[in-house]
């Protein structure tokens, strides 16, 4: 259930930390941990994105990634036509996510509960298919990204460093655009819609148009997330928008506590975290990360900021 | 293209369909009668795929590694039903989708665990072996026309203890009903373990009988698992009929597709709209019928 | 009945059919401006699947729905809501996560067409504060504003889904039981913010109290199986046989 107070002192604490904490990482000139922070920040906003759609307006999409991926590719493809600046590919971005976005959530949203979900994971398996069928791009295998966005002034997101503040700033503009559009007259709707279909019909709103234009807002700030990642990573590849990714996604929503802006964050950060210490543990972190998932549902019902804040276990 | 390679397609349609049918049926029952949205299925069929190949190595008479690699599955399903779906069936989507999605991260990790990265050889057995004369001039492999058929009397078996035993009414009246099934006076925790179980053996039955025609890796069966949700999607779900229907049209528009779009518009596009065309056709489905062709019910 | 101003609510000829199970069977009825029409009948008479027909959540096979004089059987359930049609549910329906001012806010946004803003702070919004808070002072619960509402009483919950009503500024309100499960005190409070209703809005009130009902309605009609069997004063229908031996008598108040 969502927070409904304005951002808890609390939570002030924990984001204020966690910033500070990223500032300071880039300066001590480890790449790695550079990186690290880069990563937790680009899924940061990729959850964030995700929790618009799960967590505020109740609708459980299996397909994310396939926005994120859009941006991958954005940042991939542009290049090779010779356009690597980032207030080109940025806005390509972000327009081809809204459009994709616009199209199948048209056609999703018209449908509820389990098809809705088995249609956006359908949806998202398409893109993942079309980037496959791209046989000159290394189809499967995807291929290295040949030129990193470029930044003004000769600033480039293949420097670690610029990268994981460039990434920073953007969550930070996420949480806030996040923020105004959950706390607005169309967020409220958007929350009434979830508690309550059928009454929002009565009272003579009908709740599609606020959950396709929410849709595709959620789509177009994953695929920022995407170009991102393919800066970081160097590559793109039909990988980064399989199911898995989308699960991941939403486990990361989940795992902080959905409908509070901060809880995805959160999610991001220790997923990434676990990710990073039990791959160096063991080759089959995979396997343990799945029982981590499954114990997380079984188990506790808040998610970690629901620990954090107290309101505990089911 | 040939009347030959024409039928060869078809026949190849049919067998896709038909294994995309075992899988749809059990994500529909799991759904009908347990409310389960149930993303592990597709590793019900990489096991089935890993466990024959295991068997195989011990036992020689393929017909007992087939049952042996049947029952393990079927174990295996039990031990999921207990310790993890049990729990879930009370659960809101999300909660299952979730678990579900990390049983199935968790199963394929372990069968890396067990056998390794690299893809598993699965011999098929000798005595299929060979290939049938269909025409004069087309021929086609004995074993695939017999996975057809396997797959085939299954979903028949399904069909008559669906449609003609007492199991079969009450399985229905809580697919097209959930609340029912505990007012008939069934044990509830022995039907929903058993038609899990079920549920799992139709999908571990498509790996056993795959095994040697694709790659047995890890995450094999997960591609699948998602063509037969968006099967599950067209046909609507708790509808048999349903699954049936798109099954083998989502099989041969997947198979001719492949076949005839490259050639209609060039390489790129043409793998483009082949890989594409069963989500379009399940987006138009949607656009029109929002609970499928035959469903009734969604939440 | 002698001449009558133009209905506010026309139901003509409303007919409604699940399989062979007939739950409308060629119903007419009408609500006049101002007027309270009360609808009774034994459970299972069709009362609720009435007011579905009329707000759009089920569609009639045959007949018309007739909204001052406009045909409004195409029509959505958010279409004829913005019309004026405003609807309280026999279990209320309201938005459990938000606040009762929260609440309001939102059928407030419906009636003034704000719910598209996206950037600016709803709860900043002075105009949407002050409306909502007086649609719920209308039903005396200007005090509970910001409690949320799923943790209010069931008598509370009613007034809310009342005052979300007001707030969308309707024609005819369709009240489906709204005395049931309340307690001696909130029902008679109930029963007064009905009557201070009367004249401002036109009313059809579906209830099983039948005392209440005989108090408060300018008319009354009397459903049994899907059919009118009577309708007309209160006095006219205490006096009808036919009504005494098929409802009132077997559970009356």
């Amino acid at each position: 259930m969502p927070q409904r107070a304005g951002m808890p002192t609390q939570t002030r604490i924990i984001l204020g930390v966690l910033l500070l904490a990223a500032l300071i990482v880039p300066l001590l000139g480890q790449p790695y941990y550079t990186k690290l922070v880069s990563r937790m920040a680009i899924y940061a906003i990729a959850a964030l994105s995700l929790d618009l759609l799960v967590g505020y307006a109740g609708l459980v999409s299996f397909g994310h990634a396939a926005f994120f991926g859009i941006g991958v590719y954005c940042a991939g493809l542009l290049p090779m036509v010779g356009i690597d600046q980032a207030w080109i590919i940025v806005p390509a971005a972000i327009a081809c996510a809204a459009l994709y976005g616009l199209f199948s959530g048209a056609v999703s949203l018209r449908a509820s509960g389990l098809y809705f979900i088995f249609i956006t994971l359908a949806f998202a398996e398409m893109m993942f298919y079309v980037a496959q069928g791209l046989r000159m791009f290394g189809g499967d295998d995807g291929f290295r990204l040949p030129r990193p966005t470029q930044l003004m002034a000769g600033l480039s997101l293949g420097n670690p460093v610029v990268l994981a503040y460039t990434m920073l700033v953007t969550l930070v503009i996420a949480i806030y655009v996040a923020r105004r559009i959950t706390g607005s007259h169309f967020g409220r709707v958007v929350i009434a819609a979830r508690d309550n279909e059928t009454k929002l019909r009565a009272i003579g709103l009908s709740p599609y148009p606020y959950r396709l234009t929410l849709y595709v807002i959620a789509s177009a700030l994953c695929a920022v997330a995407g170009v991102g990642f393919a800066n970081l990573v160097e590559y793109a590849s039909p990988a980064s928008m399989s199911w898995v990714v989308s699960g991941e996604m939403l486990f990361m929503v989940i795992l902080g506590s959905a409908a509070t802006v901060i809880g995805p964050v959160l999610g991001a950060v220790v997923f990434v975290g676990l990710e990073t210490v039990l791959s160096s543990l063991t080759e089959h972190w995979l396997f343990w990360l799945g029982l981590i998932l499954v114990l997380r549902v079984l188990l506790l019902r808040h998610g970690l900021y629901g620990l954090l804040s107290g309101r505990g276990q089911r | 293209m040939s009347a030959a390679l024409v039928l060869e397609q078809a026949f190849n349609g049919l067998q896709l369909g038909m294994i995309l049918f075992l899988m749809a049926v059990g994500v529909t029952l799991a759904f009908g009668v347990m409310s389960l949205i149930n993303l592990a299925h597709g590793s019900m069929l990489m096991l089935g795929a890993y466990f024959i190949a295991a068997a195989g190595t011990h036992i020689t008479a393929y017909p007992l590694a087939f049952v042996a690699a049947l029952l393990l599955t079927a174990l295996c399903a039990v031990a999921l039903e207990w310790l993890v779906m049990r729990p879930l069936y009370q659960r809101g989507h999300l909660d299952q989708v979730l678990a579900t999605f990390g049983v199935s991260i968790a199963i394929n990790e372990a069968v890396v665990m067990l056998w390794g990265r690299e893809a598993v050889f699965v011999a098929p057995p000798e005595w299929l072996d060979g290939a049938v004369a269909i025409t004069e001039t087309v021929s086609y492999p004995l074993y695939r026309l017999a996975i057809t058929a396997v797959a085939a009397l299954a979903g028949l078996a399904l069909w008559l203890l669906l449609a003609h035993s007492r199991l079969g009414m009450r399985i229905r009246a809580g697919a097209e009903n959930g609340d029912i099934v505990g007012a008939l006076g069934v044990n509830v925790r022995l039907l929903f373990c058993g038609v899990f179980v079920i549920s799992s053996l139709l999908a571990a039955l498509g790996g056993v009988m795959l095994g040697p025609l694709i790659a047995v890796q890890s995450g094999m069966g997960d591609p699948l698992l998602i063509l037969a949700l968006a099967v599950v999607v067209i046909g609507g779900v708790g509808s048999l009929k349903g699954a049936l229907v798109a099954s083998l049209a989502v099989g041969v528009i997947d198979t001719f597709g492949r076949m005839i779009w490259p050639q209609l518009l060039g390489d790129l596009l043409g793998n483009i709209v082949a890989n594409g065309a069963v989500y379009l056709l399940m987006a138009l489905v949607i656009a029109i019928r929002p609970t499928g062709l035959y469903g009734q019910h969604g939440n | 009945m002698s001449a009558q101003p133009e209905p506010l609510l026309e139901l003509r000829g409303l007919v409604k059919r699940f399989g062979a199970l007939v739950v409308t069977d060629g119903l007419s009825l009408s609500v006049a401006p101002g007027e309270l029409h009360a609808l009774i009948g034994p459970n299972g008479a069709g009362k609720s699947c009435l007011i579905a027909q009329v707000t759009g959540e089920l569609t009639p096979d045959e007949g018309e729905v007739r909204l001052r004089g406009e045909r409004i059987n195409a029509l959505s359930v958010p279409q004829r809501a913005r019309r004026g049609l405003a609807r309280a549910y026999q279990v209320p329906r309201l938005f459990g996560s938000l606040s009762a001012i929260e609440n309001a806010s939102v059928a407030e946004m419906a009636r003034a067409g704000s719910g598209s803003r996206l950037w600016h702070a709803a709860s900043d919004d002075r105009d949407l504060a002050i409306a909502s808070l007086s649609a719920l002072q209308r039903v005396g619960l200007g005090d509970i504003d910001n409690r949320v509402a799923a943790q209010l009483s069931h008598g509370e919950k009613r007034l809310l889904e009342l005052a979300m009503g007001f707030a969308a500024d309707p024609a005819l309100l369709l009240l489906d039981e709204p005395l049931a499960g309340l307690g001696l005190a909130d029902s008679a409070a109930m029963v007064e913010l009905l009557r201070s209703l009367k004249g401002r809005y036109g009313i059809l009130l579906v209830e099983h109290d039948v005392e209440a009902v005989f108090s408060l309605a300018d008319r009354v009609s009397v459903l049994v199986g899907g059919r009118l069997i009577a309708s007309g004063t209160p006095d006219e229908i205490k006096a009808d046989a036919n009504v005494r031996s098929a409802y009132l008598g077997e559970g009356g108040a």
